[in-house]
């Protein structure tokens, strides 16, 4: 059943959010800390391992897909409710430092993608 | 019959935004495919007309409107991370192992990098406080670092406004920069999608951008992203402060 996948989702992303902040908490900052990367990653482990098991049926793959899938639409209404005036009204200093900053880093992925593509260079063996 | 439809729209608020969302879909889709002969991607022309939408607004942009209150919860933080958590579905495992050391290194030197070039840049448009000036080099990192950073530091409010507005010009620029820049930085790959995101690491800029690029890259950008802004309140308030403190 569908509602299987959307519930295994939910318990990686609440897992997720818990050690998110529980991580948060540890460092002394009280928010949450890579909370959505600690439930992606839980989600990729916990698909492998059911996998495996033959316990993932299709069914239950589609109710998370079907998440997956609205990610976009979602990013478009988050688009539409951003507080666009204050980035605007924000002033000069804003504008300059946030496209500069962006722009600017745009350039540097290139550079750090080299560093790290030798790793599996130096590693072939998985 | 206004009051009829108002009082539906009032109640099924989401529900409403579904329709209305999958109506910019299809519009966007179609003026990709017709009028720019899919040269501009649909989810790109579908994000402009969202964050042109957010114009009719205030701070929550659109759904300050009534009736499209809606979309405040379907672009909420909520169903957002929901959605982005769904998407690890089509990760591939071991080219994030193999990635992430770069990422972890992306995502250090993209919270340095953001805060003392947003420091220095600051410095000579004529601020000259320590504090004001953390303050808009932790917005450069993002809207929510930004905040962050000047209520710890006990910066005044249109200090910190213009450090959320630092954010939000970052994320905007990043949505409608990546697909125009991605060719030209190599953006085409889980690898350099996961550097991606630990460098420009607005969670919201980095998953439209890579959305509007190639929605493959979307789960690599969004896992290091994702600790950036937890990365970002940690370093700047304390320790990069601190440093700053030492020059000022």
């Amino acid at each position: 059943m569908k509602i299987y996948g959307v519930a295994l989702l939910a318990l990686c992303f609440l897992t997720g959010k818990v050690l998110g902040n529980l991580l948060g908490k540890l460092i002394g900052i009280n928010s949450d800390v890579g909370g959505v990367g600690f439930a992606m990653l839980l989600l990729i482990v916990a698909n492998a391992f059911m996998k495996k098991k033959g316990w993932m049926e299709t069914a239950t793959t589609n109710g998370i897909l079907f998440w997956s899938s609205m990610y976009i639409p979602i990013i478009v209404a988050m688009a539409a409710t951003l507080n666009v005036k204050a980035a605007v009204s924000g002033g000069l200093v804003a504008l300059v430092v946030g496209v500069i900053v962006t722009l600017v880093a745009f350039y540097l992925v290139p550079l750090i993608a080299k560093i790290g593509q030798k790793e599996p260079l130096n590693s072939p063996e998985k | 019959m206004i009051e009829i439809f108002e009082k539906i729209i009032g109640k099924n608020g989401l529900v409403f935004a579904f329709l209305f969302v999958g109506f910019i879909m299809l519009l966007s889709f179609w003026l990709s495919k017709y009028i720019t002969n899919k040269r501009i991607p649909g989810v790109a022309i579908a994000v402009i007309i969202g964050l042109s939408l957010a114009f009719l607004g205030d701070e929550k942009g659109i759904s300050d409107i009534t009736i499209f209150s809606g979309m405040a919860l379907l672009g909420g933080s909520m169903l957002r991370d929901f959605a982005v958590v769904a998407t690890a579905m089509g990760a591939d495992i071991n080219k994030i192992k193999s990635a992430g050391l770069a990422g972890a290194v992306s995502l250090f030197v993209g919270v340095f990098f953001s805060f003392f070039l947003g420091v220095l840049i600051a410095y000579f448009m004529g601020y000259t406080d320590a504090e004001s000036i953390a303050t808009i080099g932790a917005g450069a990192c993002t809207y929510i670092v930004g905040p962050v950073t000047g209520t710890a530091l006990g910066v005044s409010s249109d200090i910190i406004a213009i450090s959320v507005a630092t954010g939000v010009v970052k994320t905007i620029v990043a949505t409608i920069g990546t697909p125009l820049i991605a060719k030209s930085i190599g953006l085409n790959n889980p690898h350099s999608a996961v550097v991606f995101g630990g460098l420009i690491g607005t969670t919201s800029g980095v998953t439209a951008g890579l959305a509007a690029t190639d929605p493959k890259l979307v789960p690599y950008g969004a896992l290091t992203a994702t600790f950036y802004t937890g990365l970002g309140c940690l370093l700047c308030p304390s320790l990069f402060y601190f440093i700053l403190k030492l020059i000022f």
